[in-house]
Parts: C-alpha cells; sequence; structure tokens
C-alpha cells in the first residue's frame, strides 16, 4: 500500500514541478517577468500590458508545450507498455517520419500550405501506424514484432523523405525541412485548445481501457485468462496512442525523445510497477517545456525545440542501447 | 475421491495453430471438485487441451462447455470467474509489488468505474495467506527466488476466486522441495472445493496427488480414470515408452513408477 502513495506523492509532484516550471517560462523573454507579476497577470486582466504579454503572446505557447509534452509522454507509455520494450515508443516505430512523409508530400507534391501540411501528417502518421500494425500482424501483434517492422518502415520512410525534399523547390523545401524540425514558434491559442481538447478526451477514454493495459503486461495468457479482449483493448489503446501523438505531430512537427524518454524517466522517479500513465505525462510536459525555453531563450536565433529534444534524446539513447547491452 | 457431474467439458474438440492440427476428436468432461491430472509425453497436446479449456485457443471444431453452455458464449470475465489459469508463462512488469501483482487478478471481478473494492483486498490477503507469502507482500516480485515467485504467480491466479484452476505445468523449473510444497499446496485447496486441473510432467505427482488422471499420446487420450487404473507398467509403456515397475508408494499407497534399468 505505502508503494502506491508513493507512486501517488510522486506523481503529482511531478505534475506540479511542471506547472511551476511553465509559469517561471510565462516570464521569460524580451520583457522580464517575476513569478508574482506572472500569477497576478494571469489571474487579473486590468494589469493591462503585463495581461496582452503573459495571457495572448506567451500563454499559447507555453501551454502548447505543456500539452504536447503530455500527450507525447503519455502515448510514448502505451506504445512501450503495448510492445513491453522501451525501445517501442511511436517515433522509433515509424510514426513522425511517416507524418512528415505525409507534411512533404502535401507541401512539397502537392503544393499545400500549412493546413495541407497539417492534414498530411495525420494521414501520412496513421497511414505510417496501419502499414506497420498490419505487416507485424500474425494471430496477434507481438511487441517485438511491432519494434522490427517500425524501425524498417521508418528507414524506408526517411529514404522517401530526403528524396521529396531534394526534388522539391528550394524555397518549398526549405519551409517543409523548418516544419520537419517541430518548433512551438507558430502555435496560437487555437492549437492549444485542440491539444487540450485531444488530451482530455484520450484520457477519458484510457480510464475505460487503462486496466486492460496493466493486464496486458502480464502477457497475452495472463490477460485472456482474467477475462481481457486481448485484441480489442490492444487496437483501442493502439488508435488512443496513435491519435495522442498524430495531433501534435499535426501541428507542431515531429518533436522526437519525449515519447521515448518520458515513460522511462516517470517509471525510475514514481517507482511505479510498469510505465505510469499520468506520471509520463507530467514528466513530458516537463521536460518539453524546459527544452522550448532553452530552445527559446538559451540558445542564438531561436532554435526549434525539435532540434534540442533530438539532441537531448541521443544521448538518452546512447545510454539506453548501452544500459540493455550491459543487461545482456 | 467421487467425481461430481462436470461443469467444464471439452466436446468432439479439433485442436491446432495455423495448419498444423495438434488433436482430433478429443473429449474431455473434468470431475467436478477433484484434482485431474493430465501426462503424456512432450508434444502430446496436453497443454494444448487445457489452453482450449481456458479459452486461451479457440477450437476449429467442437466446442468447450462451462455449465451448459459454450464457453464462447460466456462474456470473457463471467468465465474468468468461473475458471481461473496458472500459465507456463507470465511476466511481471518492472518494480511490481507481490501485493500489486495479485491484486491484478482481481480484474475480472472489477469494472472500470468501481476499480478496487475492499472485497478485493480482502480476497488477496487471502490469497496470499493461502499460499504463504503474506510476508513478501510488500517485496518486490524481481527480488524474489524462483520457489517463491512461483507461489506469487498461484496467489494472483487464486485471487481470482475462480471454482475450478487449470494449471500448466505449475512445477517446472522448481527444485524438488519447491515442487512438493507447490503440489501439498494445490492439494490443500482442493480439499477446499477448488476443482484442479494440472498439466503434469511428473508421473508420480499424478499419481500421489490426482484423483483423475488423464493419459495423453499423439493428441489423443489413451486412459482416463482414477491413478490406480491408469498409472499402470503397461500403460506407461504404452503412452510414454518406458519400460517400468509400478510399486506402492510408501507413504501414501498409490502407485510409483520406477524406471527399469537397461538390461545389460
Amino acid at each position: 500500500m505505502n508503494t502506491l502513495l508513493r507512486t501517488r506523492a510522486a506523481t503529482t509532484l511531478l505534475l506540479s514541478v511542471a506547472l511551476v516550471a511553465a509559469i517561471v517560462m510565462l516570464g521569460l523573454g524580451d520583457y522580464p517577468m517575476s513569478v508574482p507579476q506572472v500569477v497576478r497577470a494571469l489571474v487579473d486582466p486590468s494589469t493591462g500590458f503585463d495581461h496582452t504579454v503573459v495571457v495572448e503572446w506567451r500563454l499559447p505557447r507555453v501551454v502548447s508545450a505543456l500539452l504536447v509534452g503530455a500527450c507525447l509522454g503519455v502515448s510514448g507509455a502505451i506504445f512501450q507498455s503495448l510492445t513491453a520494450n522501451p525501445l517501442g515508443s511511436p517515433d522509433v516505430i515509424g510514426f513522425s517520419t511517416g507524418a512528415y512523409t505525409g507534411a512533404l508530400i502535401a507541401m512539397t507534391v502537392l503544393g499545400l500550405g500549412l493546413g495541407g501540411a497539417t492534414v498530411g501528417a495525420i494521414v501520412g502518421g496513421l497511414g505510417t501506424a496501419a502499414i506497420v500494425y498490419v505487416l507485424a500482424f500474425r494471430q496477434g501483434v507481438l511487441g517485438f514484432r511491432l519494434v522490427v517492422v517500425g524501425v524498417g518502415v521508418t528507414a524506408m520512410m526517411s529514404a522517401l523523405n530526403t528524396w521529396l525534399l531534394m526534388r522539391a523547390q528550394l524555397e518549398v523545401a526549405l519551409g517543409a525541412a523548418i516544419w520537419g524540425a517541430g518548433s512551438f514558434s507558430l502555435t496560437n491559442a487555437t492549437d492549444a485548445w485542440v491539444l487540450g481538447g485531444t488530451l482530455l478526451l484520450a484520457t477519458a477514454t484510457l480510464r475505460a481501457v487503462a486496466p486492460s493495459l496493466r493486464q496486458l503486461e502480464l502477457g497475452d495468457d495472463t490477460s485472456r485468462a482474467h477475462g481481457v479482449r486481448v485484441e480489442p483493448a490492444r487496437l483501442a489503446l493502439l488508435v488512443i496512442g496513435v491519435v495522442l501523438v498524430a495531433v501534435p505531430t499535426a501541428l507542431v512537427g515531429p518533436i522526437a525523445f519525449i515519447a521515448l524518454a518520458a515513460p522511462q524517466v516517470a517509471a525510475r522517479i514514481t517507482r511505479s510497477a510498469g510505465l505510469p500513465l499520468i506520471a509520463s505525462a507530467a514528466v513530458g510536459a516537463l521536460v518539453l517545456v524546459l527544452a522550448d525555453g532553452v530552445a527559446q531563450h538559451a540558445l542564438p536565433g531561436g532554435v526549434p525545440v525539435g532540434t534540442v529534444t533530438v539532441v537531448i534524446g541521443g544521448c538518452y539513447l546512447v545510454w539506453l542501447l548501452a544500459a540493455e547491452t550491459r543487461r545482456r | 475421491m467421487s467425481s461430481s457431474p462436470a461443469r467444464l467439458v471439452a466436446e468432439e474438440l479439433t485442436l491446432g495453430y495455423e495448419r498444423r492440427i495438434v488433436a482430433e476428436n478429443l473429449s474431455v468432461a473434468v470431475p467436478d471438485g477433484g484434482f485431474t491430472a493430465i501426462v503424456g509425453p512432450n508434444a502430446c497436446g496436453k497443454s494444448t487441451l487445457l489452453r482450449a479449456l481456458a479459452r486461451l485457443l479457440s477450437p476449429k471444431a467442437g466446442t468447450v462447455v462451462l455449465d451448459g453452455r459454450a464457453a464462447g458464449d460466456h462474456p470473457p470475465k463471467d468465465f474468468a470467474r468461473q475458471v481461473g489459469l496458472l500459465p507456463q508463462t507470465a511476466s511481471a512488469p518492472d518494480g511490481i509489488t507481490v501485493r500489486e501483482l495479485v491484486g491484478r487478478g482481481r480484474f475480472p471481478h472489477q469494472t472500470w468505474w468501481r476499480p478496487s473494492t475492499s472485497e478485493d483486498a480482502a480476497a488477496v490477503d487471502l490469497a496470499l495467506e493461502q499460499t504463504d507469502t503474506t510476508a513478501l507482500a510488500d517485496r518486490r516480485v524481481d527480488e524474489l527466488s524462483g520457489g517463491q515467485r512461483q507461489r506469487v504467480w498461484v496467489a494472483m491466479a487464486l485471487a481470482q476466486q475462480a471454482g475450478i484452476l487449470l494449471l500448466d505445468e505449475p512445477t517446472t523449473f522448481l527444485d524438488i522441495a519447491h515442487q512438493v510444497e507447490l503440489m501439498d499446496l494445490f492439494a490443500a485447496l482442493n480439499r477446499r472445493g477448488v476443482t484442479v486441473v494440472a498439466v503434469l510432467h511428473d508421473l508420480n505427482h499424478a499419481a500421489r496427488y490426482a484423483s483423475h488422471v488423464i493419459a495423453m499420446r499423439d493428441g489423443q487420450i489413451r486412459a482416463s480414470g482414477v491413478a490406480r487404473e491408469v498409472v499402470t507398467a503397461h500403460l506407461v509403456e504404452e503412452v510414454f515408452g518406458l519400460r517400468c515397475v509400478v510399486i506402492d508408494d510408501p507413504e501414501t499407497g498409490t502407485p510409483l513408477v520406477v524406471p527399469r534399468a537397461p538390461s545389460l
């Protein structure tokens, strides 16, 4: 029982830290503000200019970073639990690359703008997920096969992406490449609302299927013996996981590492059994808000946040592979 | 031990994986309140039969019937409240404690809007007590020894509180002391009214503990009945291809299989 309490306490703490980090971020910029100033500006519209800066200029970006991080964290936890593999995250098994392919086709082949890229990203991401699922399906989808097929499909999609960029006109290619880096510089309040709605819907659905996810961790035989409808449950979880990565990717571009690392970090901090969903959301939100802060304020010239997470992600992946190899 | 009519029945099953047929026309009635052992050489289809009884494998033909109704027609959770399973392989998530793992056996009693009740806690406590794992409740499963871990998996199956318990080679990989300890536990559960069906490798375990023995070979049932009738030198040679003598177990008086030494 006390382990459960500790997990809950750690989760609450993580959520609070993410929230505090977000408030600090709201104060950073060309017009710096203290934390009390930010809080007052948030709740009191009569603060005038402060209110405008915090609520209208900075809030959409910070809230979007929180929500994208949370979505990716939960999605990663779902995928890694389903595949029983710390590498089985949506960015590794082809989702992000496929979303980029969809956006590239929309922008460079069909000549559509950013709106088209959003639709293209969703179609590309879902399409890739469907391809991976079908190729990995043999009397049910097994985790390991899903990872291997996903890595293979990712490699093919990367090649396709390079070719699409090469044959595009220079300025179109440049725009596409910027989208492909993943950035919050163009996010607005509408994006934040869409992300919030997505996360809310996914959370509500997850409440119903999360117990089945916990059963699936015990293996398919045990799950069936406990009365889980294994394939429908797995499909529902895959759909939720895909939506949680599709919507953010479509809005801000592919952001690596969060879905991969947040669940593992959250599991170690909370010492929970398996990968915790809420704590993964909290870690994802915290890391992405901080990474976006670094991208915006610490690095010269406003680097896209995707670049920051790729760098952290590279280091994490090397560590993970080294740790996994040592364990064998 | 007399056997009452069967709740769990297999009727003319054809079982197999993809294109390979393992067993055809297999019919079994599990005596209610009994301790049934299924024995046979490797790849005789005994685990496949158990998987079919547990609804893990849908038969290509025939039906598994529980309480007069096809197993597939029971909602999965209803079936799971009646029939529990200790599978051959299961995995525990990293860092899970014994109590949490055992609690996951309560899944068929829970709904998503009412996840956990005091009834669940009581069932978990009872399962821990029955398997003598109460002292381990707050330990992490990955820290336990093989014998302790297997008792914890049994506790999870017990927490399910099903009247029929299916065990798939429950003593494999354990040393002899832990094997006997576990078999004694199953016998004790059986005396408390749980119907036990176990796929066993060790004929002498089957002979000592089971009230009903089913001997299989090549996907067919070659003999079934009380141990005294099934575990005979003639049948062991026919089913396992092993020349042996069967003597009386000096402890229990049940049949004891002693392999013959190779004649020089």
